[in-house]
């Protein structure tokens, strides 16, 4: 009986997985070092829990149970896959980096063409060259201790101090393998005075079915910084995707993230935030679109560190079905971080009596001439406004997909690129369409 | 054929009876008003013509060009040319209001088989109508009734019943909480609207509105059954006498 449990434990903990994997990832020395000890830490806890409580609504030993071997390297014909895929995503005028189950595509790539001050570098060439630092991290988080030692691939992108973008970059993340899992690593590093739109567009190949993305970004934002963020996550339904979100922000700078989550079976964006720098403001918009049973979580930990800093979070849910949506939002004010004014919002919008939506805000406030404050609603379509707008000739599915546009629109709206805007509300007109023809 | 015929409509709400058996036949072109005391079930049968979630009908009949109204969703008896103008129009924030009129509009037109506006077309006749009611522009960019008052409330509805172009027009309480100006400028709306092919019914619980919509008929409901019927006179003689002896009577 014994001996079947620690069996079961093993395979749980991606033990198997690691030291199969472990011969062809990048880096040797430091690197080798940094990975064996970033597995023991993720090994000692397995893959979290309901008991433990940044995972208690999220619960991968249940949920996701084992953590699948490391796809291959892409080949030709995955290559090709991913390219067809590519095609519908890729946004225009955009600087397209590729990751093809984690490892940079450079032949669907733009590196060549970038525009001038930025350079990219791919994570397996700086590995491979000792930088065991970009292994590093600012979290603590078994997810993320098991990506930085299977971290495979991933790019690192600087942005010379003083550019200003003229063109987004776009990080884009194509599934190909099927029942396998993935762990790119990227780096985004914006010098100071620099202006820039990053988008990250994450999507599954034609074909593409039960696999795992295990990601991780890192993202600095350099002094009177500014950078669009927009994040469309579109995996495939069955899939499962954890992404960890490291991000530092410089003084007088401005951060505006959007993220939308419409496709994966399990999934959840945790967002590390420091605001690192005086006087800077953040803007976290996020929208949920589940259905079925998928289930979806934004986590967000925003640490205001210095004085005199704002952040704004404002997450939508749509849930239809059995779908379970999960916020949790933590605002940290460091003693010395005086003139804080942070807020959020959550609100979830109910399309099913069997539809879950939890939220959990918290606040850990040590300084006091601070303005910090939460909300959450949960509830139905208003039934008033659906009659007001079927007594006009609506359908009844064609009002609740007005409703719906109009309360996830609040969010989108905050999108600056206006083009990327209308990119996301098409993407949310499409979820709608197919709810309605259904 | 009358347009609209009600015959002996009875109506539930939760376990309460509202209506019992309530009968009344419009034709075309006419305009008739509906009086009546606070509960006497005004405000239920309107609901209930324009197919509000809520209302049980245990009996009667209503008929809508000959064809069986209470068969029919809300969304099909727009189509089919039933308009309620609400006595409190709601605030959609997040819809605009052209997204909406268009939205709307498209949708009766589509349910009917006939072609949608083109944008332009849509436009034009948008912008003559809002003129002609003194509705600014910047009031159609807004959220559909957000940050309106009262009177812009009301006018918005007169101006989606000039662009739906409906066959009947129900008023429900339109008077309330407007002051003689707003009144004034949204019943000319209205009248601009009769036409021989259009029936009204005006629901109000004052005289005052019928100075400026001037009814053919005028009923006085009490207590879920209409109990006197008369031409317009009878609205005068309320106003001198008021709803007491009609309780009496129901």
């Amino acid at each position: 009986m014994n001996v079947a449990l620690v069996k079961t434990d093993k395979s749980r903990t991606g033990s198997d997985v690691f030291a199969l994997a472990r011969a062809r990832l990048p880096g040797t020395g430091n690197v080798a070092e940094a990975r064996a000890q970033a597995f023991a830490i993720f090994e000692r806890q397995g893959l979290p829990h309901r008991r433990v409580e940044e995972w208690k609504y999220t619960d991968l030993r249940a949920l996701m149970r084992e953590v699948l071997p490391l796809a291959g390297t892409p080949d030709a014909a995955a290559l090709a896959r991913a390219k067809a895929a590519l095609a519908s995503v890729a946004v225009e005028g955009a600087s397209k980096l590729v990751l093809v189950d984690g490892m940079f595509a450079a032949a669907l790539s733009d590196a060549s063409t970038l525009e001038a001050g930025v350079s990219v570098q791919t994570l397996r060439e700086a590995l491979e060259a000792g930088k065991a630092e970009l292994l590093e991290t600012t979290a603590s988080d078994p997810m993320l201790a098991l990506n930085t030692a299977l971290a495979t691939d991933g790019v690192i992108v600087t942005v010379a101090d003083g550019a200003k973008l003229s063109r987004p970059l776009q990080i884009v993340h194509i599934a190909v393998a099927s029942k396998a899992s993935r762990a790119s690593r990227s780096h985004v590093v914006l010098g100071n005075g620099t202006q820039a739109t990053l988008v990250e567009t994450i999507v599954a190949a034609d074909g593409a079915a039960g696999y795992q993305a295990n990601d991780a970004i890192t993202i600095s934002v350099g002094d009177g910084a500014a950078l669009s963020h927009v994040r469309l996550m579109r995996d495939a339904a069955d899939a499962t995707n954890i992404t960890s979100a490291l991000i530092t922000v410089g003084a007088k700078s401005k951060l505006n993230m959007f993220n939308m989550t419409s496709g994966g079976s399990l999934s959840r964006l945790q967002g590390f935030i420091t605001l690192a720098g005086e006087d800077s403001d953040l803007a976290i918009n996020g929208v949920n679109l589940l259905r079925d049973k998928q289930h979806g979580d934004l986590t967000l930990v925003v640490d205001h560190a210095v004085p005199g800093c704002t952040s704004r979070e404002n997450f939508r849910a749509v849930l239809d079905d059995r779908a379970h949506s999960v916020f949790q939002g933590r605002i940290i004010v460091k003693p010395d971080a005086q003139k804080t004014d942070g807020k959020m919002m959550t609100r979830a919008l109910l399309l099913s009596d069997e539809a879950e939506a939890d939220n959990k805000p918290e606040l850990e406030i040590f300084a006091d001439d601070v303005s910090c404050g939460h909300g959450a609603t949960s509830g139905a379509l208003d039934e008033s406004l659906l009659f007001y707008l079927r007594a006009r000739g609506l359908r009844e599915k064609q009002a609740q997909a007005l409703l719906i546009q109009a309360f996830v629109g609040e969010a989108i709206e905050a999108i600056d690129d206006e083009a990327l805007r209308e990119r996301v509300i098409d993407t949310a007109q499409a979820w709608l369409e197919a709810r309605y023809h259904e | 054929m009358a347009l609209l015929e009600i015959k002996n409509l009875q109506v539930r709400v939760e376990e309460r009876e509202i209506l019992h058996g309530l009968s009344l036949t419009v034709n075309e072109g006419e305009v008739h008003a509906i009086m009546g005391p606070n509960g006497s079930g005004k405000s239920t049968l309107s609901h209930v013509i324009a197919g509000k979630p809520g209302y049980e009908v245990t009996g009667g009949q209503i008929l809508f060009k000959g064809d069986d109204l209470l068969e029919m969703e809300p969304d099909e008896r727009a189509a089919k040319g039933v308009f309620l103008a609400f006595q409190y129009p709601v605030e959609i924030p997040g819809v605009a209001t052209m997204n909406f009129l268009r939205t709307a509009l498209n949708a009766q037109r589509k349910a009917r088989g006939e072609d949608e506006f083109s944008t332009p077309d849509f436009l034009k006749k948008v912008r003559e109508v809002a003129k002609s009611l003194n509705i600014p522009q910047d009031m159609l960019k807004r959220g559909v009734n957000v940050g309106f008052s009262g009177g812009e409330k009301k006018r918005n509805e007169v101006l989606q019943m000039a662009l739906f172009e409906p066959s009947l027009c129900i008023l429900d309480e339109m008077d309330s909480g407007l002051d003689i100006d707003a009144l004034r400028v949204a019943a000319d709306g209205v009248n601009a609207l009769r036409s021989p092919e259009r029936a009204m019914i005006v629901i109000t619980h004052y005289q005052r509105l019928l100075n400026y919509i001037v009814p053919d008929f005028v009923h006085v409901m009490s207590k879920g059954r209409v109990v006197k019927s008369g031409d317009k006179e009878l609205a005068l003689e309320l106003e001198a006498s008021g709803y007491a002896q009609f309780e009496d009577a129901a």
